[in-house]
C-alpha cells in the first residue's frame, strides 16, 4: 500500500521517478553544471551527483532569478530533474516550473527532507497536491 | 484567481496570443501562491541573459516577437537587467562570436516587444527609482530588495518570463511582497560593529541572509548608528538576497517602512566584528596567484567607479591578472565623459558596460582564460561564482587593486 503525503496544490504534470534528497537549498545558477547535469557547487550536499530525471527533494530555493529561464532551457535539452519537491519555494522556482513545464510541489506537513529518502520511488501529482511513495509502506 | 473583464479577455486570446501566454503564465504562478487577484504594475524589469535563456529560451522569445506589433508591445515601461556580452570588450574576455550572436538575437527579440535596453541591475540609482507604495515587477533580486526595503516599493522576485509577462499584461499576481501581511518582520539582528567598506556591508548581508535562509523571512537590523549610503545598502541588500533569497529588510529610522513584527518580537541575534572577520576568512587565500579581479554584481555606481579609478591611478595591473569593472551603460557614458574610464583603462583594467560577470558565460571564460582565483569586493559574487568553478576571495576595493597590481592575493 503506497504511502500518501499531501501538500499544497503545485505546478506541472503528474510524473513518477526516483528521489534524490538533501537538507540543502537550490538554485540552477549557483549549484549546477547544467551541461554535465550534476551539482557543481563544492559546498552543496549533492555535489558531484547527477540530477537528470531524478525527483529532487530539498529545503528551499535560494539566490537569484536565473532559474526561471534555466529550467526551461534544461528541459529543452532533456537534462532536467523530473520533479521538484521542496519545503517552501520562492517565486522564482514557481515561475521557472510554470514556464519550463516541470512538476513542482511544496508546503507539506513536516520536513520533506525527512519525509522522503533518496531512492524512494515517488509519484508526484501537483494538481491534486499529492505525493505517493510507491516502494515502501511505512 | 478573481479576474477582471480585461484579464478574462486576455486569457481568451482576444488581445492576441502573446498576452494570452503572459496572463496564463501569471495565473499559474498566482494560483500556486494563492493570489486573490492581480495588481497593476508601473514598471517591469526583465532578466534575459543568453546563458540562462539558452537556444530554447531564445526561440521562445523570437516566437513571441514574431507576432503582430499591436499584440506584442509591452503595456508599461519595461527595462532589462544586465546582459552577458559587451560587444566592445567580449573578445578581450575571450567570449566567443557565437555568444555574441546569441546576444544580438536576444536584443532584437526584446526590442520587438518595446523593451528599453537599460541592461542594468542598478536602475534605482540610474534609471528611475520607485516611490513608496508603487507596485513593480522587478527581475533582479538586488533591485527588488533595495526597492522594497530602502524605497518602500512592492515587488516580488520576477524571473525573466514572469517580468516579461508583467510588461505585456501591465499587472502581476497579488501575492508575497505585494501584501502588507508579508512585509512584517520575522527576525531580529543587532549590530555591535560598523562595517568599514562595501565588502563588509556585503559580508553582513551574507551573515544575515544565511541566518534567515528563506524568501519569506523579513529581518530587522538594529544598532546602526550612522545612516549607510546607497552603495552600502546596495551591497548589503544584494548579499541578503543572494545568500538568503530575501526580498525585504527593515532598518528602523533608515528604511522606508516601520518594522512591525508578525507576532511578539523574536530573540535578538547580535553580530559583532568577529562575525564579519569569520565570514571574510571563509574566502581568504593569502599569497595565492590571482587570475581575475571583478568589480560588479551589482554594477558600479559613479562613486564606486571613481573609487576604483582613484585606487588604480598611476599603477599597472600585473601581467598575469585581469581586472574587469562592470557598470551600466548610463554610468559608463558618464565615466567616459568624466575621464574615469581612461584613468581605469590606463592601468590595463577593462571597463565593460551593460553586463554582469556571472551572467556572461563565467565557466567558459574561466576555461578560455585559465582563470581560477577570483577576487572581488562583492559578497554576492563570491557566493555565486563557486558553482562556476572559481575560487573566490572577498576584500575591499583597495585590497583588490593592491592584489591585482601584485598579481597575488594580498
Amino acid at each position: 500500500m503506497p504511502i500518501l503525503v499531501r501538500c499544497h496544490k503545485g505546478i506541472g504534470p503528474t510524473v513518477a521517478g526516483t528521489a534524490l534528497v538533501a537538507a540543502d537549498n537550490f538554485s540552477a545558477r549557483y549549484d549546477l553544471d547544467r551541461h554535465r547535469g550534476v551539482f557543481s557547487r563544492p559546498s552543496h550536499k549533492l555535489a558531484g551527483q547527477s540530477y537528470a530525471d531524478r525527483i529532487l527533494v530539498l529545503d528551499t530555493a535560494k539566490g537569484g532569478v536565473a532559474t526561471a529561464w534555466m529550467l526551461h532551457e534544461m528541459a529543452a535539452r532533456g537534462i532536467v530533474p523530473r520533479a521538484l519537491i521542496f519545503n517552501r519555494v520562492n517565486p522564482i522556482l514557481a515561475q521557472g516550473a510554470a514556464f519550463g513545464g516541470v512538476a513542482l510541489v511544496d508546503r507539506f506537513e513536516g520536513d520533506v527532507t525527512q519525509l522522503f529518502r533518496t531512492g524512494d520511488e515517488l509519484r508526484v501529482d501537483p494538481a491534486a497536491g499529492l505525493v505517493e511513495i510507491l516502494n515502501r509502506d511505512r | 484567481m478573481r479576474l477582471s473583464d480585461e484579464e478574462r479577455a486576455m486569457l481568451a486570446g482576444e488581445l492576441g496570443a502573446v498576452r494570452r501566454w503572459g496572463i496564463s503564465h501569471q495565473i499559474a504562478v498566482g494560483e500556486f501562491f494563492d493570489a486573490a487577484d492581480f495588481v497593476p504594475v508601473s514598471q517591469a524589469h526583465v532578466m534575459a541573459d543568453t546563458e540562462s535563456l539558452g537556444e530554447a529560451g531564445l526561440r521562445f522569445l523570437e516566437g513571441l516577437a514574431a507576432s503582430p506589433e499591436a499584440e506584442r508591445r509591452v503595456r508599461v515601461p519595461t527595462i532589462t537587467d544586465p546582459r552577458g556580452i559587451d560587444f566592445a570588450v567580449y573578445r578581450r574576455l575571450r567570449q566567443t562570436p557565437e555568444m555574441a550572436a546569441l546576444e544580438q538575437r536576444a536584443i532584437e527579440a526584446l526590442r520587438a516587444f518595446g523593451v528599453l535596453m537599460t541592461d542594468t541591475c542598478i536602475n534605482y540609482q540610474t534609471i528611475m527609482a520607485p516611490v513608496r507604495g508603487e507596485h513593480m515587477a522587478y527581475g533582479d533580486t538586488g533591485v527588488v530588495i533595495y526597492s522594497n526595503s530602502v524605497l518602500g516599493a512592492y515587488s516580488n522576485f520576477e524571473g525573466g518570463p514572469s517580468a516579461l509577462a508583467a510588461g505585456l499584461t501591465g499587472r502581476t499576481p497579488r501575492y508575497g511582497y505585494h501584501l502588507e501581511a508579508c512585509r512584517r518582520a520575522t527576525r531580529r539582528f543587532r549590530l555591535t560593529v560598523k562595517p568599514r567598506d562595501l565588502s563588509e556591508w556585503g559580508a553582513l548581508g551574507g551573515i544575515v541572509g544565511e541566518a534567515c535562509g528563506s524568501y519569506w523571512e523579513v529581518p530587522v537590523i538594529e544598532g546602526i548608528e550612522t545612516v549607510p549610503g546607497s552603495d552600502a545598502l546596495k551591497h548589503f541588500g544584494t548579499a541578503l538576497a543572494s545568500f538568503g533569497s530575501l526580498a525585504l529588510f527593515h532598518m528602523p529610522g533608515i528604511t522606508a517602512e516601520d518594522a512591525v513584527f508578525a507576532g511578539s518580537p523574536p530573540a535578538v541575534v547580535t553580530i559583532a566584528q568577529d562575525g564579519i572577520e569569520a565570514f571574510l576568512a571563509r574566502y581568504a587565500a593569502p599569497e595565492d596567484k590571482l587570475d581575475v579581479v571583478v568589480f560588479g554584481a551589482p554594477q558600479l555606481s559613479l562613486f564606486e567607479i571613481e573609487a576604483v579609478a582613484r585606487a588604480l591611478d598611476g599603477r599597472q595591473v600585473h601581467d598575469g591578472t585581469t581586472v574587469i569593472v562592470a557598470t551600466s551603460p548610463e554610468i559608463k557614458h558618464a565615466a567616459d565623459r568624466m575621464g574615469l574610464t581612461s584613468r581605469i583603462e590606463a592601468s590595463g583594467a577593462v571597463v565593460a558596460q551593460g553586463i554582469c560577470f556571472y551572467q556572461g558565460y563565467a565557466r567558459e571564460m574561466a576555461e578560455a582564460n585559465g582563470w581560477s582565483r577570483l577576487m572581488t569586493n562583492s559578497a554576492k559574487l563570491v557566493n555565486i561564482i563557486g558553482g562556476y568553478g572559481y575560487r573566490p576571495t572577498l576584500a575591499s576595493i583597495e585590497r583588490c587593486v593592491d592584489s591585482a597590481v601584485a598579481g597575488r592575493v594580498l
